[in-house]
């Protein structure tokens, strides 16, 4: 089923096959690793993120009332930022996914650059993620996202 | 994949009956041939299909045309009736690129006049037109006061900045303005998204094609579209509502999904999200949506502005001596208010329309008035190197599909499966061997998009074409191709 993965032990993502769309399958130690694993595969749809440099950094809060909708705002976070300012992101820093009173709260440092065609393969944009097929499932050892991105 | 009963009640016509799950409202219809159906049955398309008749307020059946294959929550190639006042509008039955449309122009040209300088005009339109990922104007950036009147105004708001014909409105749908656009009822996000966005491509399978008429079907109508005879050359532009769009789908699906617990809807899938027609929800999305669509029908026309521009800048001739004037310019990715006959009765219905065209038949007082004596021109997009049709909307659409045809052709492989199976590289050295120029700047996504990827879409055409939903005018082969 998969194509192209990225994986470190048990954790990293892999593009499952779906018709129209990209359906990604993300896992992790923690709920804060898979979440990483699911913004670095996004953005691979994109672009080759080993030849983006980690030049800009930059803070982000989501807050949501489940997981699947967390992670829904997480990445469209993402896919917004780089139709406003062209920035790709490569490294991904889930610091904490907290709940309090009933609301989840993620904090996350992200880094990347500007999209330079001269020097960043330009794969496809990703113009939504969805929440179709959206999974989250807890297991003994850890985490596994599974979501499809519209492209 | 779960079985989906059906019956066949016609050579191209099946029906996943009500019975097959408790919650479903009206059957499921698919139009499809045997190959097709086939296809359908690979994935979740059917599924889809009877999850979609679970709407509430949905009249007469959940279509899945013969392009339809597998979406989110609605399958592509599908359309949806509700009614005025107790039906739902949901943000997943237009998807998230709004008024994703197509656009065909015509010249006065013929191919052996642009064969010689084919590759420059290609150049030039890959200069101007910018395609690709992120892709953004340097020099055409408007300010958010002026996005706002843009969204708000349409076509008419560019022709008056100089950047159209006074024509050119009025060969859209919706006059290239769709009315109720209300700028206040958008994300500060979406608009961000917008800004830099007016006049580009984007990627996937959008495109812009120099094309030339191969096979005319109907003579007379082609004439009434503009189109004279073989080898003349035309240019279809593909393209929709960029990040805007997509924001404007996403901000509401966020929002439809509390109303379903306010309203207390129950749908067997969350990206059927929707609300009552007449709550306060389902009045916010359409004034958003109107914006999406107006942008979509402005980044058309910025793009046919720069396309006229580059015929000028290649041939040194003024651009309406050279015709390019606009056929028509129709949204596949849409909802509308129409009327339509429910078991002999009149009804206001919101259609959707996910991966579909409106095909309104001769008479229809919605279309232009040159082409109430033919039907409203239709274009379906083949895939990238593949032929373009060009259809009329016939009067069986009003009876079997809310007044619709098919919009393309319709994924069979998925990216990664074509990735698997092309190279941007082969498939480009291919098509240069065929005589059609590919320009792009993503090797992947040439890979992606070949056509091998997608269904025959002639059998679609056909399939549409034998049910008179819309009938076959002429064709179109591709000469250059700026692909996204």
């Amino acid at each position: 089923m998969q194509t192209e993965e990225s994986t470190r032990g048990r954790a990293g993502y892999r593009f499952l096959d779906h018709t129209a769309d990209v359906y990604v399958e993300a896992r992790g130690a923690s709920l804060e690793e898979a979440f990483e694993y699911a913004a670095l595969a996004t953005m691979e749809v994109m672009t080759d993120t080993g030849k983006v440099a980690p030049a800009i950094e930059r803070s982000i809060e989501i807050e949501a009332e489940d997981r699947g909708s967390l992670l829904y705002k997480w990445l469209e976070e993402l896919i917004a930022e780089f139709d406003i300012s062209g920035v790709v992101y490569s490294r991904f820093h889930v610091t904490g996914i907290e709940e309090a009173e009933g609301t989840l709260r993620l904090k996350a440092v992200a880094a990347g650059e500007e999209l330079d065609p001269e020097r960043h393969d330009q794969r496809t944009g990703v113009k939504a993620v969805t929440y179709h097929m959206m999974e989250v499932e807890e297991q003994g050892d850890g985490y596994t996202l599974r979501f499809v991105l519209d492209v | 994949m779960e079985s989906v009963p059906l019956e066949r009640i016609g050579e191209d016509t099946w029906e996943i009956p009500v019975s097959f799950r408790d919650g479903m409202r009206v059957p499921g219809r698919v139009y499809a041939d045997e190959e097709l159906m086939e296809g359908m049955k690979g994935d979740r398309t059917l599924l889809q299909c009877s999850n979609v008749a679970h709407l509430p307020g949905i009249y007469k059946f959940a279509v899945t045309l013969p392009d339809g294959h597998e979406g989110y929550g609605f399958p592509i190639g599908g359309v949806a009736a509700t009614d005025y006042e107790e039906g739902v509008i949901s943000p997943g039955g237009v998807g998230y690129d709004i008024n994703c449309g197509v656009r065909l122009l015509t010249t006065n040209m013929d191919a052996g006049d642009l064969e010689p300088r084919v590759r420059a005009v290609a150049e030039t339109l890959f200069k101007r037109v910018p395609s690709g990922l992120g892709s953004q104007r340097k020099q055409f950036r408007l300010d958010e006061a002026e996005l706002r009147a843009l969204v708000e105004e349409g076509v008419p708001w560019l022709i008056e900045r100089g950047m159209g014909r006074p024509e050119d409105a009025g060969s859209c749908e919706e006059q290239g303005s769709m009315a109720g656009a209300d700028p206040e009822k958008l994300s500060k996000r979406a608009l961000q998204r917008g800004l830099a966005q007016v006049g580009t491509l984007g990627s996937g399978n959008h495109f812009l094609e120099v094309q030339r008429v191969d096979e005319i079907y109907e003579p007379e109508v082609a004439k009434a579209f503009g189109i004279h005879g073989l080898d003349q050359v035309t240019v279809m532009i593909h393209t929709g509502s960029r990040g805007f769009g997509h924001q404007v789908c996403s901000d509401y699906l966020k929002t439809m999904d509390r109303a379903m617990e306010k309203y207390r809807v129950q749908l067997p899938d969350r990206e059927l999200a929707c609300a009552p027609a007449q709550s306060p929800e389902a009045a916010d999305y359409r004034g958003a949506m109107a914006c999406a669509v107006n942008f979509a029908f402005c980044n058309r026309q910025s793009v046919t502005h720069w396309v006229r521009e580059s015929f000028q800048e290649v041939f040194r001739q003024p651009s309406e001596d050279l015709g390019l004037d606009i056929v028509y310019d129709v949204a596949h990715n849409i909802a509308k208010l129409e009327t339509h006959t429910v078991e002999g009765v009149n009804r206001r219905v919101w259609v959707h329309r996910k991966g579909a065209t409106r095909a309104f038949p001769p008479g229809s007082a919605e279309i232009p008035e040159r082409y109430r004596g033919t039907g409203q021109p239709v274009f379906i997009p083949g895939t990238m190197g593949t032929s373009s049709f060009v259809l009329a909307g016939a009067p069986r659409s009003m009876e079997l599909t809310f007044g619709s045809t098919p919009h393309g052709a319709g994924r069979v492989l998925s990216r990664s499966a074509a990735k698997r199976s092309f190279r941007g590289e082969e498939v480009q050295r291919s098509l240069r061997e065929r005589g059609i120029h590919v320009l792009t700047d993503s090797m992947v996504g040439l890979a992606e998009e070949a056509s091998g990827a997608y269904k025959n879409v002639e059998r679609v055409v056909d399939v549409s074409h034998r049910l008179g939903i819309g009938i076959k005018v002429a064709r179109l082969r591709p000469m250059a191709v700026v692909k996204g």
